[in-house]
């Protein structure tokens, strides 16, 4: 974690735009928008160092509604505008905000790729399982057998886990979590933040027209108990309500559950140890394959490894070129190498 | 001392051609730079096959380098050459329908094995029906190199990879050339035994000329009388790099390039990238929309954005060049065309996207469009492009082509203090700043950049309201954005100076061209106007907007044509704009104009009954 930031004076106010929101009543975008304003204020960057990037889609009007820089994009482009961003100025604070169909359908390529480079930018991935602007057609993670208008005898994609691709990519920070958790989302959203490199966190977010019961069972407090598991640095993977605990043995990169009695050391029976600084991504994509109902569904951070960002690395060899050779000179580099000369 | 005789000739071209793995376009490069140096003006044309190493000995695998010289001005890489150097049947077949009559064929005998003639498709060694033809000089290359450099415990493959050399050492004999730049290049290039070997079969192959019988004179083309000053040999690509350099320095903005690797465009970001220390930053990017996305993303940031790409890339562009006509951001696109549709002939030149960058995105979407007449002019209107983008806020197109890009041509270096500096700036007062607001001549809107407190906005393709820059769906609103976006282009027109029309400024024919058809254009007008022809010739570096005179212009002459590598996209614009009766000469074989096509097509038109 870092320092304690630098007190700026700003209040969430002073991130609310003017713009009146569009999104439908009731969607989860609202929590987002309002989890991220509550987190900006406390970060200790000023107002105007922010610098929102979307595509298209529901989650991509986001920047509008956000009293920073922003920039509203094309259709699953958002990375690769955001990271000309962040190679220009570096000290800017860039965040990404994209959808299931705009981050991993159409822009699957460049969410690849500004994964693997590295920069040192926060993607939130806002994960509905369904294409909402465009009025309901399955999604890259919409469920196989969904049926919408564009699969009326159901879908036979099968989907993609955001956080599967995030940690195939080689992110150095994958984090998930869900829309009506305020408290959680704020932590990850801190988290994401203060991580150096590309953090990539997928919110599991409703679309309340078109895919209204998709995360219905992490709807409550109570029923999150069971149905998710809490990802907490050092600590074993436990999940379930007071009485009814239950714990993850991972053997030979297999996944199990085993009851835990009240009062039981869940280490001494095998339950493993959540490592988000694991070097090889290999565990966290073992708690990616936990999927439900055979088990909870793990939100929190997945993976948080320090690498050297992309923006670093340019400046080094900007300044070693610079140290061997000088500053660039316009008028040597016009008579390098061979010239000859014509008199009058 | 070679007692032969010395002839003097105002020009020549040669055309050395050989197997892709047999070191053509770096026989002809040093052969290039070492006539540069002689003070010759020239010009090259680079020609190769798209595949890095096809079978060997095959027609398809034939690549060519041609160099023009001469002591006086010229404008094109020649259309026939006076010698051509052919290493093996393949390349002698594939090269030989261009030859000029009489010409001189230098070939290396060893290659002519019966194996080697049926890969080239010859039922029998031509090189006894040629000899009656053309001056065949036959030399046993092969053989010569590893006698050159038996002694050094080559391997045969490695022996023989020096024979290029050899064949560039004869080459030198033959037009008194000088070793040492080659020499000094091959100094800093090898090491070792291969160093040795290189050096001994340049000179054995120069020591070659000086006794053989074969050559019974050599030649000398003396320096050219061309303007006082620094010259350098420079390609289209380099002069495209060192024009985006040259544009963030006389800017005082960095650059930023976003690019993804296509052929003939490459060679711009290789070039640039080697510039770490200019301040640059080049972002290889995972694919062609990515890259033009990082340059947007720059020019947003306050940098100048630039992409550079060829026809298949340009194309995928589009949707984000469109955002930059809507957002109204600065950023340059270089398009090297080459011959399409789809892949088409990736190594070959065409001019088939002029259209495309016109009216190639969704909807009504206005761009300035430029294109380079030379190599060196690559430079000059790279500056141009960026001067264009920054004082009218929108993204400009390029459009240089695979023959400029690989073709070089003797270049002034140009003094920085006469190279224009132009200022950038950056609204910071939060009391007067709108996002949408206007310069009221350019129409430009101000280019606020993030961290700037107080003018946080939102950018977007969404349409926005003129001054404020909300999102606005008003129809009128819309209706007087798309107009203000076709006026903003259209005012650049203001800022282009006057064209200059070579020939008479009224009478029977006006030849219209843009791009790298200039040189052909250029000295077939010449020679026709040596003849007396009554014919003008008028090039257009702007594409889009016109120059303000250019219809003026048009209506002086009764025929208007326009020679063109596509089939009729200036030529449809020019009727489209100006309603005159403009004929296109259309020629799409991948291939550059020669002159002798031009002038005879010029006379065709003037021979026209009315």
């Amino acid at each position: 974690m870092s320092a304690q930031p630098a007190a700026t004076g700003l209040t969430r106010k002073d991130f609310v735009s003017s713009q009146e929101i569009r999104w439908c009543p009731g969607c989860g975008d609202y929590s987002i928008l309002a989890q991220l304003q509550k987190v900006l204020p406390e970060l200790g960057i000023p107002r105007e160092n922010f610098v929102f990037v979307s595509g298209i889609g529901c989650s991509s009007r986001f920047p509008y509604y956000m009293n920073t820089y922003g920039f509203h994009t094309i259709h699953g482009r958002a990375p690769t505008f955001a990271t000309g961003i962040k190679v220009s100025r570096p000290e800017l604070s860039v965040w990404v905000v994209t959808g299931d169909g705009d981050g991993l359908s159409i822009g699957g390529n460049h969410m690849l790729h500004v994964l693997r480079r590295n920069l040192d930018m926060q993607i939130m991935l806002f994960n509905n399982r369904v294409y909402g602007l465009t009025k309901g057609q399955y999604s890259p993670t919409s469920r196989t057998g969904m049926v919408t208008k564009s699969s009326p005898q159901g879908s036979i994609d099968y989907p993609v886990d955001p956080v599967s691709f995030a940690l195939g990519s080689g992110s150095t920070f994958v984090a998930r979590t869900v829309d009506v958790d305020a408290t959680h989302m704020q932590e990850v959203l801190r988290r994401a933040h203060d991580h150096k490199g590309t953090a990539f966190i997928e919110i599991m977010q409703t679309c309340v027209v078109f895919n209204p019961t998709e995360w219905d069972e992490f709807e409550n407090r109570k029923e999150r108990q069971t149905t998710t598991l809490q990802l907490e640095n050092g600590k074993p993977l436990v999940f379930g309500a007071p009485g009814a605990l239950k714990g993850i043995r991972i053997e030979g990169g297999v996944p199990s559950i085993i009851d835990l009695a009240d009062g039981e050391d869940p280490v001494s029976r095998g339950v493993a140890i959540h490592r988000e600084d694991l070097e090889s991504p290999a565990y966290a994509m073992v708690l990616a394959s936990l999927v439900r109902p055979e088990f909870p569904f793990p939100i929190g951070v997945f993976r948080a490894v320090e690498k050297p960002v992309y923006t670093d690395m340019l400046q080094i060899q900007i300044d070693d070129a610079v140290a061997k050779r000088g500053r660039g000179n316009l008028e040597k580099l016009l008579n390098s190498g061979q010239t000859w000369t014509v008199q009058k | 001392m070679s007692t032969k005789k010395v002839e003097e000739i105002d020009h020549v071209a040669i055309r050395f051609a050989g197997d892709s793995g047999d070191g053509m376009q770096l026989t002809g490069s040093k052969f290039t730079e070492t006539t540069a140096l002689a003070g010759n003006d020239l010009s090259t044309f680079p020609d190769y096959p798209a595949e890095i190493r096809a079978p060997a000995g095959t027609l398809a695998g034939v690549s060519g380098f041609q160099v023009h010289f001469s002591s006086s001005e010229i404008f094109t890489p020649a259309d026939n050459p006076d010698v051509l150097v052919a290493m093996n049947p393949a390349s002698l077949k594939a090269n030989l329908k261009d030859l000029r009559p009489n010409g001189t064929i230098i070939l290396n005998g060893d290659a002519f094995s019966q194996k080697n003639l049926e890969k080239a498709g010859y039922t029998e060694d031509p090189r006894g029906p040629l000899a009656t033809q053309y001056k065949v000089v036959d030399i046993p290359l092969t053989t010569l190199t590893r006698e050159a450099v038996a002694d050094l415990g080559l391997s045969k493959p490695d022996a023989d990879r020096c024979k290029n050399f050899f064949a560039l050492g004869v080459m030198y004999w033959m037009y008194n050339r000088s070793l040492d730049v080659t020499e000094q290049w091959m100094n800093a290039k090898f090491k070792g035994e291969i160093l040795e070997a290189n050096r001994r079969a340049l000179r054995n192959g120069y020591h070659f000329g000086e006794i053989t019988e074969l050559l019974p004179v050599s030649f000398v083309v003396p320096p050219a009388k061309i303007a006082a000053g620094t010259y350098r040999n420079i390609s289209g690509n380099q002069a495209t790099a060192w024009g985006i350099i040259a544009a963030g320095e006389l800017m005082n903005t960095p650059v930023v390039l976003g690019a993804y690797p296509i052929t003939p465009a490459s060679d711009i970001l290789h070039e640039i990238a080697r510039y770490r220390n200019f301040g640059i930053k080049t972002v290889q990017a995972e694919d062609e929309i990515a890259a033009v996305g990082v340059a947007i993303g720059a020019s947003y940031a306050g940098m100048l954005g630039v992409t550079t790409t060829s026809g298949p890339g340009y194309i995928l562009k589009q949707e984000a060049l469109g955002l930059a006509v809507m957002t109204e951001l600065p950023l340059v696109v270089v398009d090297v065309q080459r011959a399409g549709p789809s892949t088409g002939l990736p190594t070959k030149t065409e001019q088939g996207d002029l259209l495309a960058a016109l009216y190639g995105r969704n909807s009504d979407s206005p761009m300035p469009i430029l294109a380079p007449a030379t190599p060196g002019d690559c430079f000059y209107v790279m500056l141009e492009a960026f001067r264009i983008a920054v004082q009218y806020m929108t993204p400009v197109a390029v459009l240089s082509d695979g023959y400029l890009a690989n073709s070089s041509e003797p270049w002034k270096v140009p003094s920085v203090e006469d190279l224009k500096k132009i200022e950038v700036q950056h609204p910071t007062d939060p009391a007067t700043f709108r996002p949408y607001s206007r310069n009221e001549e350019t129409l430009a809107r101000p280019w606020a950049v993030p961290g700037t407190p107080g003018l946080e906005h939102r950018l977007g393709g969404i349409e926005k309201e003129n001054i404020s820059g909300t999102v606005s769906y008003v129809p009128e609103n819309h209706d007087f954005m798309v107009r203000l976006r076709a006026e903003k282009v259209a005012r650049v027109a203001k800022s282009i100076p006057p064209l200059k029309v070579e020939g008479p400024s009224r009478g029977k024919l006006l030849v219209v061209g843009w791009g790298s058809t200039h040189g052909a254009i250029t000295a077939a007008i010449r020679q026709l106007h040596g003849e007396g022809c009554d014919v003008a010739h008028v090039h257009l570096r702007h594409l889009n907007p016109f120059p303000s005179d250019l219809g003026e212009i048009l209506k002086n002459y009764e025929k208007i044509l326009v020679p063109e590598l596509n089939t009729g996209h200036l030529t449809l614009l020019l009727r489209a704009e100006y309603l005159v009766p403009a004929q296109c000469f259309s020629k799409v074989a991948g291939q550059p104009f020669r002159i002798g096509e031009i002038v005879n097509k010029i006379r065709a038109v003037l021979a026209e009954e009315k």
